[in-house]
């Protein structure tokens, strides 16, 4: 039986099949576990409870009553919205998020694909969100979603430089691109590479904050001054797919940190010979920490003002990163 | 030092967080409405409440009103002399006597001008309808809350 199972899988087809299928159910579910971590966390820091009516006591249901709301919302599409790029503008923000899943390593020989170029593959993927943003905010018909849209457009920009730059300290250290290549590098080395990048993680959370649109950089969004900005006219499941690409864009960002910086699915004393089922929980355990982090900053801290916002990407970030590249390649070839 | 602020600011909510999740009956700022309801202060504005055998119909507290809300309609009639052989009395009676719910913002304007004190606040606010031409209160459900009015507060003299 297991013999079948397993040839069943070596064609190509089949296992091809298999991923996508995987893929396709991993966003939304991290989708909504991160969206419910982040709905009772907040309550919790605000003294609140959270959900607590759908599905018994935990209201663990809560988020799935919530896709099944939007779901079946009517498709409202405002009269002076340029109707294609309207409906094609979440396509773009979706896609970035999911092509990132390809490239982060679960565990020993658990990756979607090992991309040679990983980390430069997934930089250049998550790129692509920035043109959904301008479609949304642009087709939505309307002077406050163009605001947004514009707002974003130049944040993102600006903070590709920081996001990109920091991770090349932790490349040059390992002396590869490939993902799983460089989690093998820091199990070779007996330490995660936070220890002596931490400039670049703090560069690489920072940057991914801003990618992300979250608070303290939520001036696309900006909450109480522009309703939701270029979400504003989204409703129903094209709302669904913005939220759900957030919140599985959050894990993505977050795996990505941990499999550069935090050493990815190992941890110094256990056994390597059970990393390939231990993998998967050490990551998400890792991964859930650094999404905590976000939650915990985005309830605590006020909005940057869009020019204090470029400043900090552009005077600040960008020559430490830089900075950072240099102590990073000097020590590796003096030592 | 500069990111004091911000330091202090995660604590805060971090700390926040940890009492709310173990130590929920301190810490929690919500109740379980509807399994569990606070109880309102001694002088909450919730519904107003009519008391019609001291109204006059002097119509003060339709004038009054920011919103417009209230609508009064009366009729006078002759009531028999005081003593035998005297001048016909006139008393105003109310017809009708709504208070629209949809429309009130409850600044209690009415209660403060009325000079017969007819009009009463209650502490009682759980009277949301599905439709919103039942948000109108006529005389019969204004004086049903009379009952829920509660007990004034003791003079000093006493």
């Amino acid at each position: 039986m297991i013999e079948f199972i397993t040839d069943l899988f070596a064609n190509f087809w089949v296992s091809l099949g298999g991923k996508l299928l995987l893929v396709a159910l991993m966003v939304p579910l991290f989708g909504m576990v991160f969206g419910f971590a982040e709905m009772k966390l907040s309550a919790k820091m605000q003294s609140r409870i959270g959900p607590y009516f759908a599905g018994g006591r935990w209201g663990w249901a809560q988020l799935i009553a919530d896709g099944v709301k939007f779901f079946q919302k009517e498709d409202l599409i405002p009269a002076a919205a340029d109707r294609p790029v309207f409906k094609w503008a979440p396509i773009p923000v979706l896609v970035g998020t999911v092509a990132l899943f390809v490239v982060i390593p679960f565990g020993p020989g658990l990756i979607f694909y090992d991309v040679s170029v990983g980390i430069f593959y997934a930089l250049a993927i998550s790129s692509l969100s920035t043109i959904g943003v301008l479609m949304a905010g642009w087709s939505s018909g309307n002077k406050y979603s163009l605001m947004g849209g514009l707002r974003a457009a130049g944040q993102l920009i600006a903070y590709e430089l920081p996001l990109v730059l920091a991770v090349v300290g932790s490349v040059i250290l390992a002396g590869t691109m490939s993902m799983s290549g460089i989690v093998e590098a820091q199990i070779e080395a007996g330490y995660p590479y936070v220890i002596f990048q931490f400039v670049g993680f703090g560069i690489f959370m920072i940057a991914a904050l801003a990618e992300l649109t979250r608070i303290p950089f939520d001036m696309p969004i900006a909450e109480s001054e522009l309703v939701m900005g270029y979400v504003t006219e989204y409703s129903g499941f094209r709302f669904l797919f913005f939220f759900l690409a957030e919140f599985a864009n959050m894990f993505t960002m977050s795996a990505i940190a941990a499999t550069l910086f935090l050493g990815g699915y190992w941890l110094p004393f256990i056994p390597e010979s059970t990393l390939e089922f231990a993998g998967p929980v050490i990551l998400m355990g890792k991964v859930f920490l650094l999404v905590f982090t976000m939650i915990w900053f985005r309830w605590t801290f006020p909005r940057l003002r869009e020019d204090q916002l470029q400043t900090l990407a552009w005077k600040w970030l960008i020559p430490l990163a830089l900075i950072n590249i240099a102590v990073t390649a000097v020590f590796k070839v003096a030592f | 030092m500069p990111g004091m602020g911000m330091i202090r600011g995660l604590w805060v909510t971090l700390s926040t967080m940890f009492k709310t999740i173990l130590l929920p009956k301190k810490h929690l700022a919500t109740v379980n409405y509807p399994k569990e309801k606070e109880t309102p202060v001694p002088r909450a504005r919730g519904v107003i409440a009519l008391d019609q055998d001291a109204c006059t119909v002097c119509m003060l507290c339709s004038r009054q009103c920011p919103d417009w809300c209230i609508y009064i309609e009366g009729h006078k009639e002759e009531q028999p002399p005081s003593k035998p052989g005297g001048r016909v009395r006139v008393r105003a009676t109310l017809d009708r006597f709504d208070i629209d719910y949809a429309l009130c913002m409850y600044c209690g304007i009415c209660v403060e001008v009325c000079p017969f004190d007819a009009l009463f606040w209650t502490p009682k606010y759980e009277y949301s309808e599905l439709k919103m031409g039942e948000m109108l209160h006529d005389m019969d459900r204004l004086q049903d809350w009379m009952e829920t009015v509660p007990d004034a507060p003791a003079l000093e003299s006493q």
